[in-house]
């Protein structure tokens, strides 16, 4: 009896272990890395709104926020008057979001709905390639924060605050060394 | 002084690879259906989302959202149609109002009419089930499962 209960509380416990490590999506997997620590980010060309190629490379010497979301992604759509307000300002000093969308109707879906958000920075059409370059992107929102050096300095997955991306945006503009302490991540919608 | 018992690390390897390999959506293999001709008959698919995951309802609140759908390719049967569990309104943390969704587990369930002309014997016919899940923090792309149900056209 006692041998059966301890097998039951046992095999709760590592469930438990378990199902807390699968919940880790969603959290900061970082704070921004060492610069000897970080990635070059994969370069490609996606194309804009009016059919323009962008490139990664066009952004090169800028902070820039690349950020894989979707219009029926619900989290996405939180982070998206953030990223208006980082663009506005933060633009003088250097910096540019980048929107990958993964909508499967591309334009027609995606085109309407940053024209009524009025989304001020740009946004292109993503690909599976594309995503694979960057790990996959298995869930949404997925952002990486690159340095002017072109090289991943973070990486968000999932619904985090405001004041992440702004600490990240601002450590990297100016061009200061990453956080000594691991961050964990607070409450989104947080300012 | 207890022991670890030896059935424990068989045990939590069950649990682990259950979870490791499961999807976020399952659904049960539908028994066969007894189908007579010239009646209708319904078919009840049984789905399991994993907890703490939710999928949009067949009716989202929100037009941008991806309804959760079933669609048969039913033939020799004809389908008239899904009925859908009652959505459950929802509050999120990135959802400035409640969201029609599905959580848990739920069943979806088919009717169909079966002609007098459908030849007699074992069909076997194809289903989609397309869904988007989420869950508090984050969004996984449109997925669309097929299912296979067996039926056995009586006279």
């Amino acid at each position: 009896m006692h041998l059966s209960r301890w097998v039951a509380t046992a095999t709760v416990a590592a469930l438990s272990v378990f199902l807390a490590g699968c919940s880790s999506q969603g959290s900061v997997r970082a704070a921004v890395k060492a610069e000897k620590d970080r990635n070059k980010a994969p370069g490609f060309t996606l194309k804009d709104a009016t059919g323009r190629s962008v490139q990664l490379a066009d952004y090169k010497g800028k902070v820039v926020l690349l950020n894989f979301w979707a219009t029926w992604c619900g989290p996405c759509k939180i982070e998206i008057p953030w990223f208006i307000d980082f663009e506005q300002r933060y633009k003088d000093r250097g910096f540019a979001v980048l929107g990958v969308s993964m909508d499967e109707d591309g334009w027609e879906a995606v085109k309407p709905y940053i024209e009524t958000k009025k989304v001020n920075y740009r946004v292109v059409i993503g690909t599976d390639e594309v995503a694979d370059l960057y790990g996959g992107v298995s869930s949404l929102p997925t952002s990486f924060l690159i340095d002017r050096q072109g090289k991943i300095a973070s990486t968000h997955v999932g619904l985090v605050s405001k004041s992440v991306y702004q600490n990240d945006i601002e450590q990297l503009l100016d061009n200061r060394g990453p956080v000594a302490e691991e961050r964990t991540a607070p409450a989104a919608g947080g300012n | 002084m207890a022991r670890w018992p030896k059935s424990v690390p068989l045990l939590l390897l069950a649990a682990t690879s259950l979870f490791a390999q499961g999807n976020i959506l399952t659904i049960a293999a539908p028994p066969k259906l007894q189908a007579k001709k010239n009646t209708t008959v319904t078919a009840k698919l049984e789905v399991q989302l994993r907890n703490g995951y939710h999928v949009n309802s067949n009716t989202p609140s929100d037009d941008y959202l991806i309804p959760l759908r079933l669609t048969w390719t039913a033939a020799p049967l004809a389908m008239k149609g899904v009925a859908y569990p009652k959505p459950k309104m929802e509050k999120y943390e990135f959802s400035e109002k409640p969201l029609s969704v599905f959580t848990g587990d739920f069943n979806l369930v088919t009717t169909f009419q079966v002609p007098a002309s459908a030849a007699p014997g074992m069909q076997v016919i194809s289903g989609k089930i397309r869904y988007q899940a989420c869950t508090h923090k984050e969004c996984f792309p449109p997925k669309t499962v097929e299912v296979k149900l067996p039926v056995d056209i009586v006279n």
